[in-house]
């Protein structure tokens, strides 16, 4: 163990610690183990930034390597921390008065410990996708952002107070942004980045707002003590603390890419370079969910009253506007499959928010359902992603048309795709995707959300409609010469480079191990869906 | 009748359930040297027949070895915890109610596997058509074989990707609407019905059959039933289909290929019927009883509806089609089963399930017959077979033609046959319904599905002379029955010929066991 100082009183404690002005017992032990895995990779971006420096053009490939190996560095350092028990940069129980000690800005509990492993997870994914393909990207750049990014998205489920959480979440996206326009002289790459960049700016602005507000309404940052003061707000700080509650939330909400803050998906899906859109789609998404169920369940339970059916409003309306736009997709447009799983993803985060609404109205652990669901959902949806990325490499138009017959090309990269979209549809075989969706309605149900759970089953079979439509197209027949569509997709082809004929080469050795891991995982799921069931019937905190 | 020990009758039970699955994958590996047989087409179709056959075995030694003297108690059960998060356990097991379907599923099959060895539906390749078949049957036989409410809902999704895709790939003139309204009507009901399957599970704390039953709705108040009959009644209700939720059923029977509406009418319809015994009779008697009176009057009024669409179908101009008609018929069917179970008697309830059973029976072999004068004459539009006078398929395929008839009286319920029985004991039920139902409405019912049977009688005898019968035209002899046809065919004859003689062999099974569940699992 490590000594670090921290700044007195309720003021915001981070990673970054800044020196004493007191002279009391300031001084306070770093539990380094339990702040390792967002730590590491950090770290490694450090690395990956100077060694690229002193890298020739030949050798870059070391450095998709070297972020692997932080990535899987952090997510082993996850396991010794498994007994969900560790906190650090507490309050000390001098600034805070007696009994009041337990305030700390960062937590291990279970919570943070399973979105750790899936934001590093998905990050992991996410280079194994990317691996093949940063020939055309600079490679130095491209995998210093992406692991600052995941050391962001790494940091935010375990931050316990709300400046740790908007500094993590701006962590998490600010690389992203970058990430997004990274196709250099790409004038969608840039449009999409600046869309990204706009909307979330302005929700990290709304957010910031709403932190203020609750911040003067309550006087400290840490969640449980706003918990603790939000329940006897004075009288005329009402309007104000439920003013930051709404404000909070909408900044939350823009993240999410929930119904009405989800324009910027689209657009910024397709323009992105594709491991880029997966991360996005679960990283991002994971990211914006923890935080939401932190300042929720954690911070606001006094105003559930406020946030509940908001919440479930939200969710009502991100899940039918996200299906509804997929339904319309065009299948011969150019990239719409990426459109259409950028939409499916939209709906998705609908569901995700169910079992958030549920809790305000019974139990905290229905937030379980919510992660449940996002494990599978990051599994499931990485790997659909990783076989969209297999076929961009010989058709970059990435129609829905272009899906068509791969099973008489590659059968298993389309049985795995199958797998993957049925599991999203939640029908058997995908399993886990059954349960996943039972969980959540489950929650739905004992909540007393009846309708709720009634628009969401309308819904389901909504999404069927396009997933199942794009599961048959793998098993047609191959599409003949003859057909005009492909042959205008390679009229097009040269906007998106260099791309030469679309002839059958072998899948890069990433490309097929991002394929096979999830695939296997989701197999594995579905065999033992208690392997990520059992966190939707436990509280995790 | 044999005495086999318990741990056999639990492995030959899970055997059924899991070896299609195993089959499924199996099928879409290339075949092993050995097996290769006239080509791979053949050796899949082949390795389709062995596995199916396999099951049909495993399913008459598990009917053999099962209990008789004490049909009421679950047998062969297996209960083993698989997802303690949601409660869900893999608990399997049979009693009289649910084995005389689980081996009409499995003999349904396997003849459909037969048949299709011969005479392989056009489409794309076989392996997909086996596999997918496995998948089918596997998810049918986990559905009349687990207890738990959970997995029930899963085995009840498991056939609809199968079934999707055997209309949409291996079908007929708009297969592709066909198939997609089918998958999304009948998604939309089993989703509703996970709701209310959530609601009773999460209301009285397991998701257990059998305990839910022993229960008998003690656990849930009234509002709660009522809601949980709603939701989960309105799902079976499609799946059945009872009127006005059925008109997914013409649309994919027209255009399934024979095997797939075989199996479609013979299995997958019952597993709406059964839910309703299995689920929503002792689980939520008040509910049930709320609703009886609504069920029954939309069960008459599909008796009547199904009667006049036929009629309608039947009439010589309306380009009425064969396979639709027999669909229409089915809803008729499935409404003197749906509205024995509204009696909520044992009487009622036992003909429901024989009415089951004998319409899984006759309609399925009306469908291959029917599939076989379709692939004969190239349509089975009534107008074209039968021309000006009638098709006269005594004349030119007197085997066929006998055989057409054979099934069409047996359908409209002649005694002595397998439809009659059913048909019978549910007008018998809705004579005289349980306590607190409304008896005049019930009687009401009663004449009105009694008309009904005379309309049923009306239509398939017109079937008859349109078909069968008429004047011989100088066309070429048609190829009459063949030999891997009657192999297909002469089990369904048979078993509707003893159903309908000796009854007693399936009222003696499924009577203990549904009185057990009306009188909350006290036997």
């Amino acid at each position: 163990m490590t000594t670090a100082v921290v700044t007195p009183g309720a003021v915001t404690q981070d990673l970054v610690t800044t020196a004493a002005e007191n002279t009391t017992s300031l001084i306070q032990s770093v539990d380094w183990l339990a702040i390792a895995p967002p730590v590491v990779v950090a770290a490694m971006a450090l690395i990956v930034l100077v060694t690229d420096l002193f890298l020739p053009e030949h050798r870059k490939p070391l450095l998709g390597a070297l972020t692997i190996g932080g990535l899987v560095a952090a997510l082993a350092l996850l396991v010794p921390l498994r007994a969900g028990d560790r906190s650090t940069f507490c309050l000390n129980a001098a600034a805070t008065g007696p009994g009041s000690a337990s305030a700390c800005s960062y937590t291990a509990d279970h919570f943070a410990l399973v979105i750790q492993a899936l934001v590093l997870g998905g990050a992991l994914l996410t280079a194994l996708l990317s691996l093949g393909d940063t020939r055309k990207l600079p490679a130095g750049e491209f995998w210093f952002l992406l692991l600052s990014s995941a050391s962001g998205a790494a940091l935010l489920p375990a931050a316990r107070d709300l400046a740790t959480l908007v500094v993590a979440l701006e962590v998490a996206s600010l690389p992203a942004f970058a990430l997004v326009g990274i196709k250099r002289g790409d004038r969608r790459s840039s449009e999409a980045a600046l869309k990204f960049f706009l909307s979330s700016v302005v929700a990290t602005a709304v957010m910031l707002l709403g932190v203020s507000f609750v911040y003067a309404a309550t006087g400290t940052l840490h969640l449980t003590e706003i918990a603790a003061r939000l329940d006897d707000v004075p009288g005329q700080l009402d309007t104000l603390a439920k003013a930051g509650v709404a404000l909070t939330l909408v900044g939350f909400a823009f993240k999410t890419a929930a119904a009405p803050f989800h324009f910027w998906v689209p657009d910024t899906y397709i323009g992105a370079p594709l491991p880029i859109a997966a991360y996005l789609s679960v990283v991002g998404k994971a990211v914006g969910f923890s935080g939401l169920i932190l300042v929720t369940v954690i911070a606001f339970p006094a105003y559930a009253d406020v946030w509940g059916p908001a919440l479930a409003v939200l969710a009502a309306l991100t899940m039918t506007i996200g299906n509804v736009a997929a339904l319309r997709q065009n299948a011969g447009r150019t990239r719409s499959a990426v459109r259409l799983l950028a939409w499916s993803s939209v709906a998705q985060a609908g569901y995700l928010l169910v079992p958030i609404a549920a809790a305000a109205y019974s139990s905290d652990e229905h937030i379980g359902s919510t992660v449940a669901y996002a494990l599978m959902y990051a599994v499931v949806n990485l790997g659909a992603f990783a076989v969209a990325a297999l076929v961009a490499r010989t058709s970059p138009g990435n129609r829905l048309t272009d899906y068509r017959g791969l099973y008489a090309t590659r059968p298993l990269a389309a049985l795995a795709m199958a797998f993957f979209l049925l599991c999203l549809a939640g029908l058997p075989p995908g399993i886990i995707g059954l349960f996943a969706k039972v969980t959540v309605f489950s929650a739905a149900v004992d909540a007393g959300l009846g309708w709720l759970a009634v628009l969401m089953a309308v819904n389901v079979v909504i999404a069927l409609y396009y997933y199942l439509q794009w599961t048959a197209t793998l098993f047609r027949a191959p599409a003949e010469a003859s057909e005009e569509a492909p042959a205008k997709a390679r009229e097009e082809i040269p906007a998106e480079g260099a791309a030469p004929a679309p002839t059958r080469h072998g899948a890069p050795a990433s490309l097929t191990v991002a394929i096979a891991l999830t695939a296997v995982a989701g197999v594995v799921l579905s065999g033992a869906p208690q392997t990520v069931l059992r966190f939707a019937a436990v509280s995790l905190f | 009748m044999i005495d086999i020990s318990e741990s056999v009758m639990q492995f030959l039970l899970a055997f059924i359930v899991v070896a299609p699955l195993v089959g499924a994958v199996a099928a879409l590996l290339p075949a092993p040297p050995g097996l290769k047989g006239s080509g791979p087409d053949r050796a899949v179709l082949r390795h389709g027949v062995t596995v199916t056959g396999a099951i049909l075995v495993a399913a008459i030694v598990l009917a053999a070895g099962f209990d008789h003297d004490h049909p009421s108690k679950i047998q062969a059960t297996t209960d083993i915890s698989w997802i303690p998060a949601l409660d869900v356990r893999i608990h399997l097991g049979i009693d009289g109610i649910s084995l005389p379907l689980l081996v009409l599923t499995a003999l349904l099959t396997f003849l459909c596997a037969l048949y299709s060895y011969f005479k392989m539906p056009a489409g794309p390749s076989p392996k997909a058509f086996v596999a997918l078949l496995l998948v089918l049957e596997s998810g049918t036989l986990a559905t009349f074989a687990v207890l738990d409410l959970l997995l029930f809902f899963l085995a009840f999704e498991m056939v609809l990707i199968p079934m999707y895709f055997l209309i949409a790939r291996w079908g007929g003139a708009k297969k592709q609407a066909a198939a997609w309204k089918f998958i999304l009507y009948t998604l939309l009901g089993s989703v509703v019905m996970l709701l209310g399957l959530l609601l009773i599970g999460l209301k009285s704390g397991t998701f257990d059959m059998v305990a839910l039953a022993t229960d008998n709705g003690r656990g849930l108040t009234s509002s709660v039933q009522v809601i949980a009959v709603l939701a989960i009644g309105i799902g079976l209700a499609v799946k059945t289909p009872m009127w006005p939720l059925h008109s997914w059923l013409p649309d994919a029977h027209t255009a399934a290929p024979t095997v797939g509406s075989v199996l479609l009418a013979g299995v997958l319809l019952k597993m709406g019927t059964y839910g309703f015994v299995r689920i929503l009779l002792p689980v939520t008697p008040d509910g049930m009883h709320t609703f009886a009176p609504y069920l029954a009057a939309f069960a008459v009024v599909g008796i009547i509806y199904g009667s006049l669409a036929c009629l309608a179908l039947v009439r010589p101009g309306s380009k009425g089609d064969l396979k639709r008609l027999i669909a229409y018929s089915s809803v008729g069917h499935m409404g003197f089963v749906l509205l024995g179970i509204a009696s909520m008697t044992p009487t009622g309830v036992n003909g429901a399930l024989f009415a089951n059973i004998a319409h899984g029976l006759i309609t399925g072999l009306l469908f291959f017959l029917v599939g076989a004068v379709k692939d004969r004459y190239g349509t089975a539009d009534l107008d074209t077979l039968s021309g000006a006078t009638g098709a006269a398929l005594y004349g030119r395929a007197p085997r066929l033609g006998g055989l057409l008839a054979f099934a069409a009286v047996a359908s409209l319920g002649l005694p002595g046959l397998a439809g009659f029985w059913g048909e019978m004991l549910a007008l018998f039920g809705s004579f005289d319904p349980a306590d607190g139902l409304s008896r005049p409405a019930f009687l009401t019912f009663m004449s009105i599905a009694a008309f009904g049977t005379l309309l049923t009688a009306a239509y398939m005898l017109m079937v008859v002379r349109r078909v069968c019968m008429g004047e011989k035209r100088e066309e070429p002899q048609l190829a009459d029955v063949q030999t891997y046809e009657f192999a297909a065919w002469t089990p369904l004859v048979a078993l509707t010929v003893l159903a309908g003689l000796w009854p007693a062999a399936l009222l003696g099974l499924t009577d203990p066991a549904v009185q057990k569940l009306l009188a909350g699992g006290k036997s």
